[in-house]
């Protein structure tokens, strides 16, 4: 068990002029649980393939423990890693698989057999360990993959989107499983994953890429409370933040026609519109004209709340669509599964004032602190 | 990030895994395959008057064969007066056989150049398996300066016929002191086996996931481990294969032997004997057909206890996705 901790680690691939990991820093806590998240090609699992030694660093320095690992070879960094497809070696049963890297490393046959056998308890593989890996489900294939890390009890473990390839129900399970076992056992953990649900979850702090620029690392609260911009805001949570670009006056941010109290210091320089950020669940509905009007378009029923979609009447005010497509963005709102507007009926919505975000338009930095 | 994600696994190796799902899954693929152009190619073949087509083609192939086997248990005078279906009626008889094995009329016994064709062919078949093997691995999976050309610099040698490479060879051998040896054959056997055996490895391995490799790599092995527990198993099929292949062609050479071998007729194998053994005027020209079927046993005994290898889906369930 040891820190983990990337120092400007940079990765450019050959041919590239852009770095595809640029200047990452992140110190991780002996035995942490960190995720990395962002969306395809934002260099997450680069950076994690650098820490395992598969990929080369082109600047800065990559520590585990007190040790410079950053020009060793994987098998000197006692890392394991679980791969997105298992990768496990289809011509050995699924304790050789287990059992390979001590293998490798001259363990005693005896010893490992007993480590095998408890991680295959642990794992609930004890009646497959003579199969072979093609004679297992995807679940029981993802459970060996992650027994071989668990085996070697390494210093870290590497888990490079291990639940992509498992149907929706078992990826919660082994979710879960996965990070209960993370903290039975206590090993540093850095996990990559494209799914922010996942990187809530599981993580004890997350780090947002985006185009090989780490946006934020936080925990999931912090995150999800005070993002610290534009991109941040609109990757975490679902349904997504609404993001709405309005008009600054001398009493504060002009909110449809009503005025939302912010401080005069926060928004100073950041030009005549900001954007106002605001999430589902903080938006007051109301049937008064105070805020801004909403036509709705869908009204989604879960039971004990619902969520309504709406656009804005005034269509010169757009919704940012700061998430993963460019369609014009509904304003979302989350109102009591007892009192659901009517479906294009017409509602005023504005947000409550503890829960408000405020990102300047120009730099996507937040504003209010 | 494209770097990062596992290169795709072939699609006959996720056929393979289909098929290896069990017989439920098997009849609902089997509907899917229907509509496409190979599941229309594979009904068309499958039908009752291709079925009839083949075994004809399989009886007209196999029938002058037949007729050379039974000839083989015939004696001089039958064959010379009478068609190989009337053997049932003119009697059959070992006598070929123990002329060729026992060795007739000065003629050394057969079995001895078994042996020097044992001696030729073993190492023949191994060292260019091994060299290929290696090189292989190389060319898939070690990033070298011009590694690409090399490869192409590789394959393209297979152009060059051996027959015009034999003289300069024979000379070269001399010079260096091989000359009549067998080191002179097995050399030559390997390095002309070597140009298909490196491309068709190298494919075989190039299939092989990425990950696979990496994961490997994370475990602790090196290069060498690599190669022996985790890809070697894994082509043993293309290893088989192309051990046949070899194996048969060295088996069955005349050219290089002759060669070769020219000045030393103690150290022939099988083939040159047989294409001696009917004596300078051909007058024991009988016994061929008896020393071919000899020479033959051991291909075909190769080749049914290799079969074994060629399974199919040796990667299902390593990797998903």
């Amino acid at each position: 068990m040891a820190t983990v901790k990337f120092d400007n680690a940079t990765r450019i691939y050959p041919g590239n002029d852009k770095p595809s990991v640029d200047k990452l820093n992140i110190d991780i806590e002996d035995g942490e649980f960190l995720v990395l998240v962002g969306p395809s090609g934002c260099g997450k699992s680069t950076s994690l393939r650098m820490l395992a030694g598969l990929e080369e660093v082109n600047g800065g320095k990559i520590w585990i423990g007190d040790r410079d690992v950053t020009d060793l070879s994987p098998k000197d960094r006692d890392v394991a890693m679980v791969f997105q497809n298992y990768a496990l070696y289809p011509h050995m049963s699924v304790a050789d698989n287990m059992g390979f890297a001590l293998k490798i490393a001259g363990t005693d046959k005896a010893e490992i057999r007993k480590r095998v056998e408890e991680a295959a308890k642990i794992l609930d593989l004890t009646q497959y360990l003579d199969r072979k890996p093609k004679a297992l489900s995807g679940g029981q294939r993802q459970r060996v993959a992650m027994g071989r890390a668990i085996v070697r009890s390494p210093q870290v473990f590497l888990m490079d989107e291990p639940l992509s390839n498992l149907d929706a129900k078992l990826r919660v399970q082994t979710r879960t499983q996965i990070a209960s076992l993370q903290r039975r056992l206590g090993v540093t953990t850095v996990y990559v994953t494209h799914d922010q649900v996942e990187a809530m979850t599981m993580g004890d702090r997350i780090a947002l890429l985006k185009d090989g620029l780490l946006q934020q690392c936080a925990t999931p609260r912090e995150m999800y409370d005070r993002p610290a911009n534009l991109f941040v805001a609109g990757f975490i949570g679902s349904p997504a933040m609404n993001l709405l670009s309005v008009p600054v006056t001398e009493s504060g941010v002009k909110f449809g026609n009503h005025t939302l109290d912010v401080a005069r210091g926060d928004v100073a320089g950041a030009g005549s519109q900001v954007i106002v950020g605001v999430r589902p669940e903080d938006v007051e509905v109301t049937s008064n004209p105070d805020g801004l009007e909403l036509v709705v378009d869908v009204v989604e029923e879960l039971g004990a709340d619902a969520y309504i979609y709406g656009t804005p009447t005034d269509k010169s005010i757009a919704i940012e669509g700061s998430g993963d497509d460019a369609l014009a963005k509904p304003f979302i709102a989350r109102v009591d599964g007892r009192q659901v507007p009517e479906k294009g009926s017409k509602v005023f919505v504005h947000p409550k004032a503890a829960h408000l975000h405020v990102f300047n338009k120009e730099t996507g930095e937040r504003l209010t602190r | 990030m494209s770097t990062a994600t596992p290169a795709p696994v072939p699609e006959s190796v996720a056929n393979e895994a289909v098929e290896e799902a069990g017989g439920g899954q098997e009849l609902e693929t089997g509907k899917k395959r229907g509509k496409s152009a190979a599941g229309n190619a594979a009904r068309a073949v499958s039908s009752k008057w291709a079925s009839l087509f083949a075994v004809v083609m399989a009886l007209a192939w196999t029938t002058p064969t037949f007729g050379l086997f039974v000839t083989s248990f015939r004696e001089q005078k039958d064959i010379q007066s009478t068609g190989w279906w009337n053997a049932w009626r003119t009697g059959f008889t070992m006598d070929n056989y123990k002329q060729v094995l026992q060795g007739a009329e000065g003629q050394p016994p057969l079995t001895d150049f078994f042996v020097n064709s044992f001696v030729i062919v073993i190492p023949a078949v191994l060292l260019p398996l091994l060299l290929a093997s290696l090189a292989a691995y190389a060319f898939a999976w070690i990033d070298f300066p011009f590694r690409n050309a090399l490869f192409v610099a590789v394959f393209a040698l297979q152009i060059v016929p051996l027959q015009i490479a034999l003289l300069p060879l024979v000379t070269m051998f001399q010079d260096l002191g091989l000359g009549g040896s067998y080191w002179s054959l097995w050399l030559s056997h390997s390095a002309f086996a070597l140009p298909l055996a490196v491309f068709l490895l190298h494919n075989f391995m190039k299939e092989i996931p990425a990950s696979l490799l990496e994961a490997a790599r994370v475990d602790g092995a090196g290069h060498v481990r690599i190669f022996f527990q985790v890809l070697l198993p894994l082509i043993a099929p293309a290893l088989a294969s192309f051990g046949i292949f070899q194996f048969l062609w060295v088996w069955n050479d005349l050219l290089v032997a002759l060669t070769m071998l020219g000045g030393s007729p103690e150290l022939a194998p099988l083939t040159m004997i047989l294409n001696t053994i009917s004596g300078t005027l051909g007058n024991r020209w009988y016994l061929l057909s008896a020393a071919a079927f000899i020479s033959i046993a051991l291909p075909v005994a190769v080749f049914l206890s290799l079969q074994r290898y060629f399974v199919r889906g040796l990667l299902a369930g390593g990797t998903k996705g």
